[in-house]
């Protein structure tokens, strides 16, 4: 019975050990999950369809996306052998050894060139200007605005917004206009809101809301080369931004406190909101009948100047890394130059990808292809991002820490908030040794 | 004559169990080795290795190795105010959520420990909520408590009451939500302890005239103290520990509780050196808090 027992087990360890051997190469991208993954899911089928390797997007939803990502890392894991990881990771991933140097890759391909330059900078770069390059750009993104066009055209609100503000009800091109159409649209009684805005503070999401009014502001949230955050976090502009998202938050609807794509998505599908703040990516959502009934009468629009003509948006999107403990590399690298070739890029955008690839961002094509596409080119090349360095979850936690009860409970004023918020940035960047 | 121990031991010869070479002394370990490796694996190792870290600049997501900077964890803890802040909302919740679960579970005890038509399926259909998902609770009470089209509101005629935006108003929300799920357990114990509780007491209680509120302070809350005790020791480390439907309901700063704070130090910031120490002064006070519980146990229980 035990020599019977032995040799079971010795086979079934046979069958396991040849098994890979047998199996034909796979390549697994770690991704989140949202449209943009599906999409990537249809274009690399494409490419097993040419080589024979089968790529597998496995994905996350966003909450648990860093956490599970991280937690692979760390434990030198080799289930991802790609991962879309978020630009914010950039820093982390790559002093932690977590991603593979592709600089030699980015510069033979001349994707410097290739590349929108704001995506070179965000999604692949870090350090900062340093030359070295860690993931490919993949899908671009960034913060714009959906609205009813059906209630901005309606003529007795045009003529009620005009008597009331004095200038003609259109798509706001300031943050000032913003404020006031939010204003006039936010009608409780009649279970109709101004605004949807960004105010989960359990990520990113109320940060990137937040910085598409200080980035347009003026503001910043410091000097990324220095790590200085002094005079400029908690500078006037930027505490004048800040101000300015606590005034939309006053036109939301109603238990608005945790809210991120999903929701203000519904803003609009639902009827509830005049206009709502939301990334790109999340867009094809209100332009499809079966997913929004309000579809025809759904507009897009950029993130709107402030006060002084500047005019930024949150940077989102991602850059596609190589895991370092990938047992994979080899083919990666074969994917990789499959996914930058011109027409793999225009293929990934006609799928619903936001490519990142200048040539086929700047077409007519492209910027006519859908009602929003418009707005993502022009936004492109105004954005801005969160920092990318190692602690940047700490800043991150600090952060939502300081602004949320500001924004949703009303508690102190921005300037105490953002001096607050300075003093918490600049002893984490002492503790790292950013500063001294 | 044979012991138990020649009767597991002995193995006749020429028998399977001789051949195979297991006495019923070694089936015994083998069912007991894997749970002792298992408790070894996932309890006590990690409680050890997770003590050592607290005392290092460890971070998980690097590969920096960990350097022993002593108490300095600790130390940074403990004259952290947020920190300070997340056990105040913690002390908060714990009391309002642990009030609550004996108040209603007891006061359902008392309502059930009667012949009753139908106690039965009264009886599982109240202990459903502990039965469920704490993550699926948290989900469907946060559409209950949705200000537009939430229930709540509208069977309380509370309009576009915010249970959970509010900062002042979303612990206690979070609370009741608590509150709900484990009053069950609560109720079952009490049930227990009140069966218990000898009928002839109440029978010489009335033969004296004795009226309910002197029979329930002096004849059943005094028997049925220390099965209480036992519930709230339990529903206090537990409330300490609450994370889930917590974590889902509400963001709020107001509602971010030790495990919240916790998991985020240790799985979105990755200081992983830094949030052994926090478990471990949570431990600490944990571990003295239940002190005190057993201590008033064990009182209850002499008297």
């Amino acid at each position: 019975m035990q020599r019977q027992l032995y040799r079971l087990m010795a086979g079934v360890a046979a069958i396991a050990l040849s098994a890979p051997a047998a199996m034909s190469q796979e390549l697994t991208i770690f991704w989140a999950e949202w449209d943009p993954a599906n999409y990537l899911q249809e274009l690399v089928n494409e490419y097993e369809a040419e080589t024979g390797v089968t790529v597998t997007v496995e994905t996350t939803p966003w909450q648990d996306f860093q956490t599970k990502a991280f937690t692979e890392f760390n434990a030198r894991g080799s289930a991802y052998d790609m991962i879309v990881g978020d630009s914010q990771w950039l820093g982390a991933a790559s002093e932690a050894g977590h991603y593979v140097d592709l600089t030699e890759f980015f510069n033979t391909h001349k994707l410097g060139e290739i590349m929108a330059p704001a995506t070179v900078k965000y999604y692949a770069e870090y350090p900062g200007n340093s030359g070295k390059y860690w993931a490919v750009p993949a899908e671009g993104d960034a913060v714009g605005w959906s609205y009813r066009k059906d209630w901005f055209e309606d003529p007795a609100e045009m003529a009620a917004f005009k008597e009331k503000y004095g200038y003609d009800l259109a798509v706001p091109e300031t943050w000032a206009q913003l404020i006031d159409i939010a204003e006039f649209f936010h009608r409780p009684d009649q279970n109709r809101y101004g605004i949807a805005i960004y105010t989960d503070n359990s990520y990113d999401g109320l940060i990137m809301g937040v910085e598409n009014a200080l980035f347009s502001y003026g503001g910043n949230l410091g000097d990324y080369s220095t790590y200085q955050v002094d005079g400029i976090l908690n500078s006037d502009a930027s505490i004048a931004g800040l101000e300015a998202y606590r005034k939309l938050y006053g036109f939301t609807p109603p238990g608005w406190s945790k809210t991120f794509f999903v929701e203000n998505n519904q803003a609009i599908t639902e009827g509830l909101a005049a206009m709502s703040m939301n990334y790109f990516a999340f867009f094809p959502a209100l332009v499809n009948p079966a997913t929004n009934p309000n579809a025809e009468v759904t507009g897009f629009f950029a993130n709107p100047k402030g006060p002084n003509g500047d005019q930024f948006a949150a940077l989102g999107g991602q850059g596609i890394s190589i895991v370092s403990y990938s047992e994979n590399q080899e083919e990666a690298f074969k994917f990789l130059e499959w996914f930058i070739k011109e027409e793999t890029q225009k293929r990934w955008a006609e799928l619903g990808g936001y490519t990142a690839h200048a040539a086929t961002l700047e077409s007519e094509e492209f910027r006519k292809a859908t009602p929003y596409n418009e707005a993502f080119y022009q936004t492109m090349f105004m954005v801005k991002d969160f920092w990318a360095v190692p602690e940047y979850a700490e800043l991150l936690t600090a952060a939502n820490a300081r602004i949320y009860p500001y924004i949703v409970g009303g508690e102190g004023t921005a300037k105490e908030v953002l001096d607050a918020l300075t003093a918490d940035w600049n002893e984490t960047f002492k503790k790292y040794g950013r500063i001294q | 004559m044979d012991t138990v121990a020649d009767v597991m031991t002995r193995l006749e010869p020429n028998t399977r169990a001789a051949a195979r070479g297991l006495s019923d002394l070694s089936i015994r370990n083998l069912f007991i080795i894997p749970t002792i490796a298992f408790l070894i694996v996932f309890n006590v190792f990690p409680l050890l290795y997770s003590l050592y870290t607290a005392f290092t600049d460890y971070r998980a997501s690097t590969s920096a190795p960990a350097n022993w900077i002593g108490l300095a964890n600790f130390r940074d803890l403990l004259s952290d105010p947020f920190i300070w802040r997340n056990f105040t909302i913690t002390a908060k919740y714990v009391i309002i959520s642990v009030t609550g679960q004996v108040l209603v579970g007891f006061g359902l005890a008392m309502l059930l420990n009667r012949p009753i038509p139908l106690k039965g399926l009264i009886t599982t259909l109240l202990l459903l909520p502990m039965m469920l998902s704490p993550a699926v609770v948290g989900l469907f009470w946060k559409l209950l408590y949705d200000p537009s089209f939430g229930i709540i509101n509208y069977f309380l005629g509370l309009g576009k009451f915010e249970w959970l935006a509010d900062p002042q108003v979303a612990l206690y929300a979070v609370a009741i939500v608590d509150i709900w799920m484990w009053s069950p357990f609560v109720m079952l114990l009490s049930l227990a302890g009140l069966s218990a509780v000898p009928k002839h007491l109440y029978e010489a209680a009335e033969i004296d005239r004795a009226g309910p509120f002197y029979t329930f302070f002096r004849i059943t809350l005094p028997l049925v103290a220390p099965i209480l005790m036992i519930a709230i020791i339990f529903r206090t480390m537990e409330a300490f520990k609450t994370f889930d439907h917590a974590y889902i309901l509400s963001t709020q700063p107001t509602t971010e509780l030790i495990a919240i704070r916790l998991y985020k130090m240790a799985f979105l910031e990755w200081q992983t050196g830094m949030s052994s120490a926090f478990a471990y002064i949570v431990l600490i006070v944990v571990v003295a808090i239940t002190n005190i519980y057993v201590k008033y146990l064990n009182k209850a229980k002499a008297r």
